[in-house]
């Protein structure tokens, strides 16, 4: 067959009819102060990794909260731990159990193991 | 009482604080109401952010003020004409009946935009989109039901309909719906706590005292969802839910949802009477709303001599800015009276 050189390019669009909604909550129950996130992007804003990678916790967090765990583990491989975004946190949230937790449980659904 | 009456066009809130605090200091008011009944916009409501205190308790305090034996009440009283004479206000109703004062206070209050001008959100032609004030009308009868009688397992709002946008020619913030929208949604959850409820926003403007608070607590307790991101269209599913499409702008993604209901946050525009007798009397200012003398300094005065402002005919106000704001006017009435 000739071939055209077009592709049929995916949707990008976050469909959230089929999302995993339901992994959230599990953060949540664990780290209750997770759901009070306004996304204001101070967390990122004073994160040492997120000023010399690609490293965003504000948007890992976004993306879990929509079920988006694609590349999320190798993400959060770049976090420190070093808990400098909660000191910044204008609503109190626990950023740094929310990453860990975040890990722990992309290791439940088999997206990549990591080292804890 | 020589020399000390006074026409209130308009009973809702702002008419009859005004009214009470005259009657109070011996004038004898007249208070003009269109509908049948005094109350204006509070009659649609059932709970008021951010207290969550019984529209019915505010009510009944009209009620019981509006009965002072120095205010005469007029229902189904639809003034048509105004004007000034002889040093007198006049106000001619429907039926040609004309009633006489020193001095004239304006509350003729808001009304809320007409969805259906925005048509791409479906409001008028799917009937899971309704808007904020028809969902309040079902916490009145205290069943929140999709258009086939079912509870609804999704529900989205969606903020800035018919605020904030050139394309209905309002470029102003109604100042009042991104509250409502939290706690509508808290009493959603109040009754559905397995709904998911989500708000869609262009930002959440909360300045209100404690809004802040309830916002928080919205999210924290009852797990409502914020999403920043304006929903560009609605479409009815085969099973006659609505799907909507919008930006997750935090996200920099398309997204899509459907849900049972959508609920129009709609906006504040300014009521037809106030339009109407306001282009009459030459004191119709931006959008058709009642423009003040001064914003700091003679908010309740007009251009006009005896003509007097109160409440939201002249901007979108909560309802504690409305009733302080009348007895603003009601005291700048006296001042005018013991003036002239």
């Amino acid at each position: 067959m000739k071939n055209w050189g077009f592709t049929i390019s995916t949707s990008r669009t976050i469909d959230m009819d089929k999302a995993d909604l339901k992994t959230y909550n599990k953060i949540t129950e664990k780290v209750p102060s997770a759901k009070r996130c306004l996304m204001c992007g101070a967390c990122s804003a004073t994160c040492a990794a997120h000023n010399h990678t690609s490293f965003n916790f504000r948007k890992c967090h976004l993306s879990f909260r929509r079920g988006q765990f694609e590349n999320l583990a190798e993400e959060l491989d770049k976090c420190m731990l070093c808990g400098k975004c909660k000191l910044v946190c204008p609503r109190g949230v626990n950023t740094r159990a929310i990453i860990f937790n975040m890990r722990i449980f992309l290791n439940d659904l088999n997206y990549k193991k990591i080292s804890l | 009482m020589e020399n000390r009456k006074v026409i209130i066009i308009g009973g809702g809130p702002a008419g009859i604080e005004a009214a009470y605090n005259l009657a109070l200091n011996n004038c004898s008011v007249t208070v003009l109401e269109k509908e049948a009944h005094i109350g204006g916009n509070i009659n649609n409501i059932v709970k008021l952010f951010p207290s969550f205190v019984s529209a019915d308790e505010i009510h009944e305090n009209f009620s019981q003020k509006s009965q002072h034996e120095n205010i005469k009440l007029y229902t189904n009283t639809d003034i048509t004409q105004l004007f000034f004479e002889n040093d007198l206000w006049h106000a001619k109703d429907a039926s040609g009946e004309t009633y006489t004062a020193d001095a004239l206070l304006l509350s003729t209050g808001f009304k809320t935009f007409d969805a259906r001008f925005k048509e791409e959100l479906g409001y008028g032609i799917y009937s899971g989109v309704i808007t904020s004030v028809e969902l309040e009308a079902m916490f009145k009868e205290g069943k929140i039901t999709t258009p086939e009688g079912k509870i609804p397992q999704r529900i989205a709002f969606l903020n800035c309909v018919g605020s904030r946008d050139e394309k209905v020619g309002n470029h102003y913030c109604s100042r009042v719906c991104c509250i409502n929208a939290v706690k509508q949604s808290i009493s959603i959850k109040e009754l559905l706590p397995d709904t998911e409820v989500f708000c869609f926003y262009m930002d959440i403007r909360m300045a209100g005292q404690f809004y802040e608070e309830l916002y928080r607590k919205s999210q924290e307790k009852h797990n409502v969802n914020y999403i920043r991101g304006r929903i560009s269209e609605a479409a009815a599913t085969i099973d006659n839910r609505v799907q909507i499409k919008c930006e997750d702008t935090l996200n920099q993604l398309p997204m899509k949802m459907t849900v049972d209901l959508l609920v129009l946050m709609v906006g504040t525009e300014a009521s037809d009477g106030t339009t109407n007798l306001g282009e009459q009397v030459g004191v119709k200012g931006e959008y058709g709303f009642a423009k003040s003398l001064n914003l700091h300094g003679a908010d309740n005065l007009t251009i006009k001599k005896g003509l007097f402002l109160a409440g939201s005919c002249k901007r979108p106000l909560t309802l504690p800015e409305t009733m302080a704001d009348s007895r603003a006017a009601a005291f700048e009435i006296l001042n005018y009276l013991n003036q002239n």
